[in-house]
């Protein structure tokens, strides 16, 4: 669970009155802006978990940041048949348990695989060619007193293995790419549409990759999926990169490799308890660290407000919801 | 290359001054000379000096090459040649060799690195994840990349290299170049001015001569605006640095992502405070596996002249 963010306001709505308005009834689980609830507010009547009527609502908006979606919860409203995710996981939805109950589940499809692929594709450069490292030697002077930096790596011609090739996989192996880099995947099943080279084992995809990259969801078959095996498989001169969960990674297994020489670097912008980060980890010259911070920009916000409106819109009106959960 | 003399301006990489000396040349390190007496001490081993192995830093000016009265080749360890007085060379049939196509893909690597990293505010990131802040607070929005018009000064190999990346990135690509080039994808606008006004991220891909010096001045800068982000992979005197500083400290530029700037290693210290500027040392090169293939050039063209075979990558 993260701490509680500061560009979304504290404010959930509370209306406890019979609706006066035609607006459908939307129960929001999770606190809002100013920009959410102005134009939550054009659309729907919002509804607080205080409020007398929430357990007759059918809809909610949710977030993995407050809200665990399991058999109480729904049970606590036991007239929901769609939620709306706003962030890109949805590791903290039984989504088995809503299929049951005949709850659609959505979340904002590929509005945060950009952002994440971004950033991911900026973290993994950062750690090859130093770049926070280096920024932090001129900041301190050290250019001029010390000489130039230590050299880099070149990405170029590096085989990169992508754990988990959903949407943001795809989006960074479409981007690295680019780069020239060879890119080798693991997924639940191989991808007949893409050309990248499958490897369904993750320790032989470590074996065969110069950078593994994180990108899977989190579920009971990926928790510390990567572990000590695959770690002394990527061997000493391997970087990892982790824009998924941070308890996809076996955390102090990772932090004695990195400690220890055993792989080379790493790129982490998210961690197993967040927000706090191994205390090694933060002494080290060869990793970047972020808060996890990869979806966090405003075109992906007003995005993502867009599409939970067109969502909820789409299933009071009848019709599915526009961007389900997708298990893939 | 038994016994011949070599003026080597800069510290070398140890590949490169293992192999010089290895194939018999006779090293002399100019760098170890207070700047004061470089030209004294060019002269005193004058008689033997007959290859220059310069860099980004220094090359070879007009002084150097009349204290050599043997200079045969000057051998640069970069790409870019603005450090080497290519009349004097051409007048004096002085040969020069620089390394293009070996780097090409490492600075646009660089110039995209340097981009994210601006607009994400990695490193800033990082340092407040290290603070211990994260306990507290969440960190802010920053800028996303994908998507943003992407203009580039010089659409030379360096900024096709970056043209490419970026249209990964569904980024619309523009540029400026002195003349329009074939790329239909790619929109050209004819001063540097009107890039500017029309990219979201402008990036400095082209060589310095005189032209290009300052090419980033006030009006570039002001046309790009404070939500622009300046990216230069090229040389320090292709911005007008105070004009820049000025407006990155008082917020008319949005942010910029630097590895090179007017008077190396000295950057300017108002920069150190700001959060949406990413500074590096002129590393756009700066991998081993880049260096060594540009060294790797540097003896081919150097032994290529000294055997009197057709040089690899010869400017003049």
């Amino acid at each position: 669970m993260y701490a509680f963010p500061s560009h979304t306001a504290a404010s959930i709505p509370t209306s406890d009155e019979t609706p006066t308005s035609d607006l459908p009834p939307l129960l929001v689980l999770r606190p809002l802006s100013d920009t959410w609830l102005s134009a939550l507010n054009a659309k729907f009547t919002l509804y607080s978990p205080s409020s007398p009527l929430s357990a007759s609502v059918h809809a909610a908006l949710i977030s993995g940041a407050y809200n665990r979606v399991d058999p109480a919860l729904l049970d606590q409203y036991p007239s929901l048949r769609c939620l709306v995710n706003t962030g890109a996981g949805v590791n903290h939805i039984n989504l088995e348990e809503c299929k049951r109950r005949g709850v659609q589940v959505a979340n904002v499809g590929e509005t945060h695989s950009k952002n994440v692929a971004d950033y991911a594709v900026g973290l993994l450069l950062d750690v090859m060619r130093r770049i926070t490292m280096s920024d932090r030697y001129v900041r301190n002077g050290l250019w001029v007193t010390r000489g130039n930096y230590p050299l880099g790596s070149k990405l170029g011609g590096k085989r990169v293995g992508i754990v988990g090739l959903g949407s943001i996989g795809s989006a960074i192996a479409k981007r690295l790419e680019a780069f020239e880099c060879k890119i080798s995947y693991l997924s639940r099943k191989a991808k007949p549409t893409v050309s990248y080279r499958y490897i369904p084992n993750i320790c032989d995809l470590a074996a065969e990759s110069d950078i593994l990259v994180v990108s899977c969801a989190l579920t009971k078959e990926t928790h510390h999926i990567v572990n000590k095996q695959v770690l002394q498989a990527l061997g000493k001169e391997g970087i990892i990169i982790n824009i998924g969960r941070g308890a996809s990674i076996d955390e102090p297994e990772l932090v004695r490799c990195l400690a220890q020489g055993e792989i080379k670097g790493a790129g982490l912008d998210v961690f197993e308890h967040e927000p706090n980060i191994p205390k090694e980890l933060i002494e080290l010259e060869n990793v970047v660290l972020t808060p996890h911070q990869s979806v966090f920009t405003p075109e992906a916000m007003a995005e993502v407000i867009q599409i939970c409106i067109a969502n909820f819109e789409a299933f009071f009106t009848g019709k599915p919801v526009i961007t389900p959960v997708v298990a893939d | 290359m038994d016994k011949i003399g070599v003026l080597v301006t800069h510290k070398p990489l140890p590949y490169l001054e293992q192999e010089l000396t290895r194939r018999g040349c006779r090293l002399f390190r100019l760098w170890e000379s207070p700047e004061s007496r470089r030209l004294e001490f060019c002269r005193e081993n004058s008689s033997e000096i007959r290859a220059i192995v310069g860099n980004s830093n220094f090359g070879a000016d007009a002084a150097t090459i009349d204290a050599l009265p043997k200079l045969e080749i000057v051998a640069s360890f970069s790409v870019g040649l603005d450090k080497v007085d290519l009349p004097k060379c051409k007048e004096r049939g002085i040969r020069v060799t620089n390394t293009p196509d070996v780097l090409t893909d490492d600075v646009a690597d660089l110039a995209i690195g340097l981009t994210i990293s601006v607009m994400r505010r990695i490193p800033s990131a990082d340092k407040y994840a290290r603070s211990g802040a994260w306990k507290k607070g969440e960190y802010t929005l920053t800028t996303r990349f994908s998507g943003k018009r992407v203009g580039i000064l010089g659409l030379g190999r360096i900024g096709l290299a970056i043209a490419k990346r970026a249209e990964a990135f569904d980024c619309p690509i523009s540029y400026y170049s002195r003349s329009e080039k074939p790329h239909p994808n790619y929109t050209y606008y004819s001063t540097p001015v009107d890039l500017a006004s029309n990219c979201d991220i402008l990036v400095v891909a082209c060589a310095l001569t005189e032209e290009t010096r300052h090419i980033v001045n006030r009006a570039v800068i002001d046309a790009l605006g404070p939500k622009g982000v300046l990216i230069n992979i090229g040389r320090g005197p292709h911005v007008d640095e105070p004009e820049l500083v000025a407006a990155l400290v008082e917020g008319r530029l949005g942010g910029a992502g630097l590895d090179v700037f007017e008077n190396e290693p000295h950057v300017p210290e108002e920069l150190f405070a700001l959060d949406n500027v990413v500074l590096v040392p002129h590393v756009a090169s700066a991998t081993i596996e880049t260096r060594t293939a540009m060294a790797d050039l540097v003896l081919g063209n150097l032994e290529a002249h000294f055997l009197k075979k057709p040089l690899l990558t010869a400017v003049v």
